[in-house]
């Protein structure tokens, strides 16, 4: 697909420093001009369980992690052993010579259901239940091993700089196993010093020890480490390029978007974006004094909505983010935001349901309930992001439409995006513009909240807002937001919120509902961040010669399905790609475009698809091998 | 223009029952408002669920009717983004101390300038009558099949326990010293709570109006008999003078005692007064020094429809 393609992934016990590691990694590739896809997987637990991140770097755009790794470096056992089998023939793995005769037995945090898989594979090869026992398996397999004592590379640096303190900083190891990555792949060091320096830059005293490591192991892989295949020397840099983080798509969306509030209680992976806006709370404003971001934690989800509701009434633009568990918390009070025309943006960053799940992973388990999430018909919206550049500028779409439609706005992330570190385009603020729909800044005369209207979207007014007095009530009320019961009224408020669904169909340019990335014979319909392992397929299949369509489905609720039944005229099978169990769209998509979904390619066990699995089936698909339900299990 | 005491109701059929004492509270709250001068329009009342939750209705300032025990909630949120307006929350002991208890809690830790009124009668009257949390254990009133099997909340012990800063309780029936009290809570800089005490008349018969006068007890004695008191006709003094910690724990530890008096003796009053806390804003401007003046409500966040947030910054810092 490119003439670099290049995957490496770090692993180690959760609190060792491997996603710093990564981080690093990434923005030394990046700072050289590679487009990086990187993910983090990760344990429910703080410290100890195995946790990894796959960065794969290329020259070209790429938007999602394939299955085989290029190198691998561990300083752990359980790192290798879980993962040694995916890297490629030609690859390679740095390890930590002194792991080499520990069993499996003996790393604890090894699960049984694991071990006992790796035990039949083991046993099957006729090898010891070892590190040395799976490493040559792989080096069977054609892959580079690249032993290095960790203990002796800190004892040497002690010796070096007479600091024998140096000895004992296994917290290095991270900066270690990176230099030592980077120094077999060759990639010039300038810039590993650099982000060591911007990663530290508030202890310079540490600064300077991991520098001196990162120099020592990054010299150690130069002249000690042969035969490596891959080099990485640097590429044409792409101009306006940032490597973000998933969360930082919709938090930085939200402050240019002008959102103001945002309560939330923490659960994971939705609190990254709470705490970046909180850590960024003082915000710069043009041409005027500073503004802010209010982040209030709360004491859980129902607060949470509650107090959003009721600052988003001030007039201010308001938000929260959580995942599945807490959406649930918060269903009763959607339902008073429809009811009283109430704009809100709710951030859904979806993980592993049902129940606590896979509190870490990721799923896209939640369309369904975010589509019907909170008793009685009232009108919502239902929003996804494909990507996090895309993230970014569709949260100002989702402030723009809670604005002018007066609804509650759903805006579905997921664990996949929330854990990726990617380059992409420099975010365009310009390009996102605010749209207030009916709020009034003045009032005069007799004011009625829920006016009957000719378009059913009523003047809306404010809390404090001068001769601007309304009544909201979670009951049915009149016009000026009363108690009602009265038959005829319920019939007339009824009709007047319902109506916005069609008004929204209609009013929301077509390429914001759906993107069409190509229709064939072959198309599929997917939404939310299975966008990424999709495309790199299609390109993967393009390459081949294989054409297949691609439509990604972006307003969930109101379903566009004339659109959608228009563009796949001419497509004969339809695709369902979706990481749940139950193909979710697909269900919408037969309701409401009363057609038969012909492919399903599921995955639920928590981990991302990756694009050589959705390759892989989609190719079964078109040589008619496959079953009418794929179901993905890559990544461990 | 100065507001008459009629300016602050709507016309808006009241449909509690005859001899409720939920008409005492909504009366002197109006009272309390035009007596202060308060805009209407700078003015808003947020309500909980059931009876007590019409009562944003029957009030002709902004009124949000929320959902059952979130009404801190939605009243913090409106606060918060918009410190101007005078909030006061109102519900039934059911809705806050049952249902909404976590809440209220947290907004107490939060000590967030606004008034939080609890209609507290013992049962749930809009469901016909079951024992909420303030109904004492043992105790049957007349819709329940059997005795109440809980024990019940002490609403001020909870109060001063959460760190509510200015905890009181009144009697709807004295309508002039529930709203002299309601203003007095709405002065105070911190979060102020306030239980009146609201015989229901329909489903509660143990805690009549009859019984807070002490009729039962007119009948054993000819002296003065009214179960309530006034706390200020005592030498009760609530309020803490110095931000001394000895001081406010042994004033917390009076309040707590004083609100377990309760049978032929109850009293009314403010139990505890502290404004040496921190108020939640003056804890939001350690760190957003212009949120009072430039508060998420005031916000310009766009100039024809163009965002007027700068984050250049930010975005460098992720440059590549």
């Amino acid at each position: 697909m490119s003439s670099i393609d290049f995957s490496w992934l770090i692993g180690g016990p959760q609190g060792s420093g491997v996603e710093s590691g990564a981080n690093v990694f990434s923005k030394v590739c990046a700072e050289l001009g590679y487009q990086i896809f990187g993910k983090r997987e990760f344990h429910s637990n703080i410290k100890g369980e195995h946790s990894y991140f796959i960065v794969r770097i290329s020259d070209s755009v790429i938007h999602s992690n394939v299955n085989e790794v290029s190198l691998m470096i561990s300083f752990d056992a359980e790192t290798i052993f879980r993962h040694y089998d995916e890297v490629m023939q030609g690859g390679g793995i740095i390890y930590d010579s002194d792991l080499q005769e520990t069993s499996t037995d003996s790393v604890r945090a090894l699960d049984n259901h694991f071990k006992e898989r790796l035990h039949k594979d083991l046993e099957s090869k006729n090898k010891p239940f070892t590190i040395s026992g799976v490493l040559e398996i792989a080096k069977e397999k054609g892959v580079h091993l690249y032993p290095v004592s960790f203990k002796k590379i800190l004892s040497s640096l002690a010796e070096q700089t007479e600091n024998p303190k140096l000895k004992g900083m296994i917290r290095m190891y991270n900066v270690i196993g990176v230099s030592l990555s980077l120094g077999l792949i060759k990639m010039p060091s300038t810039s590993l010093l650099q982000s060591i320096d911007s990663i530290f830059s508030k202890k310079p005293k540490i600064a300077e020890i991991n520098k001196l490591a990162a120099n020592y192991s990054y010299n150690f892989a130069i002249s000690k480490f042969t035969n490596f295949p891959f080099t990485l020397m640097g590429t044409e840099k792409q101009k306006d390029t940032i490597l973000v983080q998933g969360h930082q798509g919709t938090s930085i969306g939200k402050m240019v978007s002008g959102c103001r509030f945002q309560s939330y209680y923490p659960i994971t992976p939705a609190s990254d974006e709470s705490v970046f806006l909180e850590s960024n709370e003082l915000l710069e404003v043009y041409h005027d004094r500073p503004g802010s971001t209010l982040v209030i934690q709360t004491e859980d989800e129902i607060s949470a909505i509650g107090m959003m509701i009721g600052s988003s009434l001030t007039g201010t633009r308001s938000s929260t983010s959580t995942s599945g568990p807490g959406f649930a918390l918060m269903a009763e009070a959607i339902g008073w935001a429809g009811m009283n025309e109430v704009p809100i943006v709710l951030t859904l960053y979806q993980r592993s349901g049902p129940s606590t799940g896979l509190p870490t992973r990721h799923g896209q388990d939640d369309l369904l309930f975010a589509v019907a999430g909170s008793f009685g018909d009232f009108p919502k919206i239902v929003y996804s992001s494909g990507d996090i550049e895309e993230s970014f500028y569709d949260t100002g779409r989702c402030f723009n439409y809670a604005d002018v439609y007066q609804v509650p706005v759903i805006h579905m992330m997921d664990k996949f995006l929330s854990s990726s570190v990617v380059t992409c385009k420099r975010f365009d603020p310009k390009k996102i513009t605010i749209n207030r729909g009916k709020l009034l800044d003045t009032i005069e005369g007799e004011y009625k909240r829920f006016a009957f209207t000719d378009d059913g979207i009523s003047p809306r007014s404010r809390l404090g807002l001068d001769n601007g007095i309304f009544w909201n009530t979670g009951d049915e009320s009149d016009e000026y937001g009363h108690i009602t019961e009265d038959p005829q009224m319920r019939i007339k408020m009824m009709d007047k919120r319902m109506s916005r669904l069609d008004l929204i169909l209609k009013q929301i340019p077509e390429n914001e509902q759906i993107i069409s990335h190509n229709i064939a014979e072959y198309t599929i319909i997917s939404w939310g961040s299975t966008k990424g392992p999709i495309l790199d397929a299609l390109e993967m299949l393009k390459k081949e010669g294989i054409d297949i369509g691609f439509i990604q489905i972006k307003l969930l609720h109101p379903f566009p399905a004339n659109s959608i039944k228009t563009l796949l005229q001419k497509a004969k099978y339809i695709i369902d790609i979706e990481a749940n169990h139950s193909g979710q769209l697909g269900k919408i998509f037969k309701q409401n475009v009363t057609r038969e979904v012909d492919y399903f390619i599921l995955k639920y066990t928590g981990r991302g698809m990756t694009c050589t699995e959705v390759y892989q089936s989609l190719k079964k698909i078109i040589e008619n091998k496959a079953k009418r339900r794929e179901v993905l299990d890559h990544g461990s | 223009m100065a507001l008459k005491l009629a300016d602050y109701k709507t016309n808006v059929h009241n449909d509690w029952c005859p001899g409720c004492g939920d008409f005492g509270i909504v009366n002197a709250l109006q009272m309390a408002l035009a007596e202060m001068g308060i805009q209407r329009d700078k003015a808003t009342i947020f309500s909980g669920i059931g009876c007590s939750g019409k009562t944003s209705h029957f009030i002709n300032t902004y009124g949000i009717h929320t959902l059952h025990g979130r009404v801190l909630t939605f009243a913090q949120g409106g606060k918060l983004a918009n410190p101007e307006m005078t909030v006061v929350a109102v519900g039934g002991d059911g809705d806050g101390l049952g249902i909404g208890a976590g809440h209220f809690v947290a907004a107490g830790r939060r000590n967030i300038d606004m008034t939080y009124i609890i209609f507290d009668n013992g049962v749930y009257g809009l469901t016909k009558g079951q024992a909420s949390p303030t109904l004492k254990l043992g105790e049957k009133t007349k819709s329940l099949p059997s005795p109440n099997t809980n024990y019940n909340v002490n609403p001020i012990g909870l109060a001063v326990a959460s760190g509510f800063t200015f905890v009181a309780r009144a009697y709807s029936y004295d309508v002039r010293h529930l709203k002299d009290l309601i203003i007095q809570a709405i002065r105070h800089k911190g979060l102020s709570f306030l239980d009146v005490l609201q015989p229901c008349p329909t489903y509660n018969d143990i805690n009549t109006r009859d019984w807070y006068a002490g009729e039962d007890l007119a009948k054993e004695s000819m002296e003065r008999h009214s179960r309530i008191y006034k706390l200020e006709e005592t030498h009760f003094d609530p309020v803490v003078h110095y931000a001394d910690e000895t001081e406010i724990d042994e004033k917390l530890a009076q309040a707590l005692i004083k609100s377990l008096e309760w049978g032929n003796k109850i009293p009314i009053g403010v139990f505890y007064k502290n404004e040496t806390i921190s108020p939640f804003a003056s804890r939001l401007t350690d760190k957003i020094p212009n949120y009072l003046e430039n508060s998420p409500a005031k916000q310009k966040i766009s100039e024809d429809g163009v965002p007027t947030t700068d984050v250049t910054s930010i975005l460098n810092s992720l440059k590549v």
